[in-house]
């Protein structure tokens, strides 16, 4: 695999929920290592397309490759995508009958086959690169959702994925926690590992992002470097929803 | 500029009225006009129940198995005389008198196993060996015909170690039959979900009392000419079915009520669907289905008794057996009355363990 190929590519991929048109022509590539943020109004299908890229959600036209692997029916592909894939999720969807150590390291015990030991080593190299070390014996709902979140980051981080996916990671959180989340983030944002990421959080966007992508009624209407895209937005829909967003 | 610092109020006790055994007694027991008319109420009936039964049951009661002293006292006092008298009978059934050590030695290992496995410290591989060593040993001791010991066919097994084994067998083969019965209704294939459903609903849909008499007689015709397939296997395996069309839709309802978002995180895992299964979403839902289960669980044990019908004499066959005998026939009420407190005993047994089990799976799991 030539390491200029792009990790990921939507190539005019659609999707269906029903008669819903969620997804319309999705061409999108992704280079190895890039930080991407996806914002939109609430339908315009960013989730489902973050979805996709791990096969929590089927596309129904068009070709998707991550990491060279074409996404199809076939489980074994699936399967490896997902290896190489981490997903942080709105709500945590931590595992809340297994401790955070347990939660940690049940996908390298059982999908990477590493013995139980040195599972936990990583696992708890892990839970101090979010600082969260001391809880490791405790169950998920004994944290604080911004403790829970930054479990979640760690767990997903265990399988050494190439690609990390954030779903909305901030917008369950009580506003005093979010900080401590996206200063999670942001490191790890700095450790070259590909990011694409559905937030409204345009601070962290800014700071962060190499490109901005915006979507509508299920298309990207406009991507841009984060300086352009925030200061010199070139379309109506883009400024419309800016302007909403950014006005407080 | 002021210096205004953040001063927290200290922590007081509740006030007296609140505390203490009067507090409580008030709260709960003359708490307003309904309450308190109520558990006047409820004393009175009481006192009206309470001392006869006593007098009957205990003090003009007749402790020992004198048939004349018995039918002196009919009405007056009651005859436990009758369970001195006809026990082992009601115990065992018609298994052969002198062989009824090793009914009795196959039953303790049977609920020493079962009080064991009830300890979550052992539930491990190893358990599952007990198991089966187990009811090999239950087997052989009822059946006999090795070791030296003598033949009794499974005809005549009766009592306790009949009730005993008709519903921990039929229990532990419908558990995982009904979990896969649960997944499989919930399967994307629709052969696979149409098959569970109709098993599911056709089971569900007719009455145990059906579902023994199809196993003991339908079931021989679909086996080829000339193999026989003894009673008690007929109705063991017709009621496993019967319990795992149950169970299947109580495990069915903790499925559903285990959060999609677990699903989605599993598979972004990379964890596969039978891991998934196993490792995130039974564990999960069958915590949450704990009291239901017990309550099938339960429910199972008491259908046992139907068992009479295709002429095996459970527990309660067994009573009814051993109180035809003209001379004790009088006192049917104590001897049903012992029979009855077996099963309760039985039974609140695994109420309490289901409400032990349910906090303590739980430890940890649940926000405070």
């Amino acid at each position: 695999m030539n390491p200029q190929d792009p990790i990921i590519e939507f190539r005019c991929v659609n999707k269906w929920y029903g008669e819903f048109h969620v997804l319309r022509d999705i061409d999108l590539q992704v280079a190895r290592g890039e930080r991407i943020v996806i914002c939109g109004p609430s339908g315009s299908g960013k989730s489902t397309l973050i979805r996709c890229i791990n096969r929590l959600e089927e596309h129904q036209q068009g070709e998707l490759v991550v990491d060279g692997k074409a996404l199809s029916d076939d489980v074994k592909v699936v399967e490896a995508v997902r290896r190489e894939v981490g997903m942080v999720f709105q709500q945590f969807n931590l595992f809340p009958h297994l401790t955070v150590l347990e939660n940690l390291t049940l996908s390298p015990m059982w999908v990477g086959r590493i013995p139980k030991a040195e599972a936990e080593e990583r696992a708890m190299q892990q839970l101090q690169r979010v600082r969260i070390a001391e809880q490791a014996h405790k169950y998920p709902l004994q944290l604080s959702g911004g403790q829970q979140q930054r479990v979640a980051i760690a767990r997903a981080l265990c399988l050494t994925p190439k690609i990390m996916l954030f779903d909305e990671p901030t917008s369950a959180l009580d506003p005093e926690m979010i900080n401590e989340v996206l200063d999670v983030m942001i490191e790890l944002a700095g450790q070259g590992i590909t990011m694409i990421c559905v937030t409204h959080e345009m601070g962290f966007a800014r700071s962060v992002a190499d490109r901005v992508i915006f979507m509508d009624q299920g298309q990207i209407v406009e991507q841009n470097a984060p300086e352009a895209f925030f200061n010199n937005p070139q379309r109506e829909r883009t400024r419309d929803f800016l302007s909403k967003i950014l006005a407080h | 500029m002021s210096t205004d610092t953040f001063q927290p109020i200290a922590s007081r006790p509740p006030p007296e009225s609140q505390l203490g055994w009067k507090a409580w007694v008030r709260r709960s027991f003359f708490d307003g006009w309904g309450n308190t008319a109520l558990t006047v109420f409820t004393l009175i009936a009481l006192l009206l129940v309470v001392p006869p039964l006593v007098q009957w049951a205990v003090i003009y009661a007749i402790p020992d198995a004198d048939n004349d002293a018995c039918r002196a006292a009919h009405g007056i006092g009651a005859c436990w005389g009758v369970v001195a008298e006809k026990g082992r009978l009601i115990l065992f059934g018609r298994f052969p008198y002198e062989e009824q050590w090793r009914a009795s030695l196959a039953s303790l290992a049977l609920v020493v196993l079962l009080v064991l496995s009830c300890l979550r410290a052992l539930w491990r591989p190893a358990l599952v060996v007990a198991w089966i060593g187990v009811l090999s040993l239950f087997f052989v001791l009822m059946r006999g015909g090795v070791f030296g010991l003598s033949p009794v066919e499974t005809a005549r097994w009766g009592g306790l170690p009949l009730t005993l084994l008709l519903s921990t067998v039929s229990l532990v083969l419908a558990f995982p039959l009904s979990i896969l019965l649960a997944l499989g209704r919930q399967s994307h294939l629709p052969a696979i979900r149409t098959l569970c459903v109709l098993f599911i609903e056709l089971v569900r849909g007719v009455p145990l009392i059906s579902v023994l008499f199809m196993a003991s007689f339908i079931l021989p015709l679909f086996m080829p000419q000339g193999t026989t397939i003894d009673v008690l296997a007929r109705v063991l395996i017709g009621m496993t079915l019967f319990a795992a069309a149950y169970l299947a839709e109580v495990i069915r309802g903790g499925l559903q009520a285990v959060p999609k978002g677990q699903l989605e995180a599993a598979q972004s895992l990379g964890l596969s669907y039978w891991q998934t299964q196993r490792m995130i979403v039974l564990p999960q839902a069958l915590r949450l289905v704990v009291p239901a289960m017990v309550n099938t669980f339960i429910g199972v044990f008491k259908d046992t008794s139907l068992v009479t019908i295709v002429s095996l004499y459970d527990l309660t066959g067994a009573v009814q057996l051993a109180l035809g005998d003209a001379d004790w026939r009088k006192f049917f009420l104590e001897g049903q009355l012992f029979v009855a407190a077996l099963y309760f005993v039985a039974c609140f047994a695994m109420s309490r363990y289901s409400v032990w089990l349910e906090q303590h799976l739980n430890t940890g799991t649940r926000r405070q």
